[in-house]
């Protein structure tokens, strides 16, 4: 039993044991949080940043470490798109048709130079001028092809904006 | 059976055969032969049954910027080992070659690619359509007339 020495006052038992244990919040924040800590990407990669997203999964890197390792074979289990590659005319439709067979709610990361405006092939003629022109992009990743600490940088971006959904982050830039 | 003889022979033996189609390239510095386009098929066929050359190592196209295209064809065997360019030449404006899918259906694809970047029109070809561009796409890239518009947002 505490007791407070000074007013001799003597706490419940019951009482101190819910404050040390039971954080009081919304369902709302909760299934955000949820969702930050557990993203399930889904498994398709479109050219060389798929070799770093790969290596970002693998053991050296160890996305594990942070509970987004669960790269999911199939659209409808998934709830993030990495789009890690160039994004050609002829492949432009299938990304979008994949986007769309996720179930709600799901986010996008925009991988590498090429998903963000096409990149060195911007002025080329048959590659789409970044994901962004059909997607809703959440996150924005530079490089070419960006390094694997940097999707894991991209995920915690993705975290703290699932977190606080009305907040604009300005850490990141 | 195959002849077992040097490259230079074979060379030699069909310019004299097709005096007036076929000419070793001079400035080469591989083994390379020109063919005209109606000769093209029955040259490549007798090296194929004839002298051995029997695998199509590649087959693309190049645009030679004078109003022409030029088909480009690496045949080689293995045994003995050969390596040889053969080049045809076909107008800009209709390019028409003959496929070597009956010869070789590894051809298939690799038409269907130099279709699609140069619009070389292959006789024979069982399915000649578009295999990396779009289907609805305009005009034919890799020719030296076409313009790349800027996609810049």
């Amino acid at each position: 039993m505490a007791v407070n020495s000074k007013k001799q006052e003597v706490l419940d038992p019951v009482e101190e044991q819910v404050k040390r244990n039971i954080i009081m919040t919304t369902i709302e924040q909760a299934l955000d949080y949820s969702r930050a800590h557990s993203f399930w990407p889904v498994t398709f990669g479109l050219a060389c940043c798929a070799i770093e997203m790969m290596a970002a999964g693998g053991a050296r890197y160890d996305l594990a470490r942070f509970g987004y390792e669960v790269f999911r074979p199939s659209p409808r289990q998934s709830d993030l798109m990495i789009v890690a590659g160039t994004i050609t005319d002829k492949m432009a439709p299938l990304v979008k048709r994949i986007y769309d067979q996720m179930p709600e709610p799901k986010y996008v990361i925009a991988m590498g130079s090429c998903a963000i405006s096409g990149g060195p092939f911007v002025d080329s003629y048959h590659v789409v001028p970044g994901a962004d022109t059909f997607l809703p992009v959440d996150v924005y990743l530079p490089g070419c092809p960006p390094r694997p600490e940097a999707l894991i940088d991209a995920l915690l971006t993705l975290r703290e904006k699932v977190k606080n959904p009305k907040v604009v982050m300005e850490t990141h830039g | 059976m195959a002849k077992m003889m040097p490259l230079d022979e074979i060379i030699t033996e069909l310019t004299e055969k097709y005096a007036q189609q076929l000419i070793r390239v001079e400035e080469s510095i591989d083994a390379a032969i020109r063919v005209q386009a109606q000769q093209f098929f029955q040259v490549v066929k007798e090296l194929k049954e004839e002298y051995g050359l029997d695998f199509l190592a590649d087959l693309t196209a190049v645009d030679l910027e004078d109003g022409s295209l030029r088909g480009i064809y690496h045949l080689m065997s293995w045994k003995p080992y050969h390596l040889l360019r053969v080049e045809v030449d076909t107008s800009g404006e209709n390019p028409w070659l003959p496929s070597l899918t009956e010869l070789w259906p590894a051809a298939n694809v690799q038409e269907r690619e130099a279709y699609d970047m140069f619009g070389i029109v292959y006789d024979g070809h069982p399915n000649l359509t578009r295999i990396l561009l779009s289907e609805d796409f305009e005009g034919h890239p890799l020719r030296k007339s076409y313009v790349i518009k800027s996609r810049r947002k």
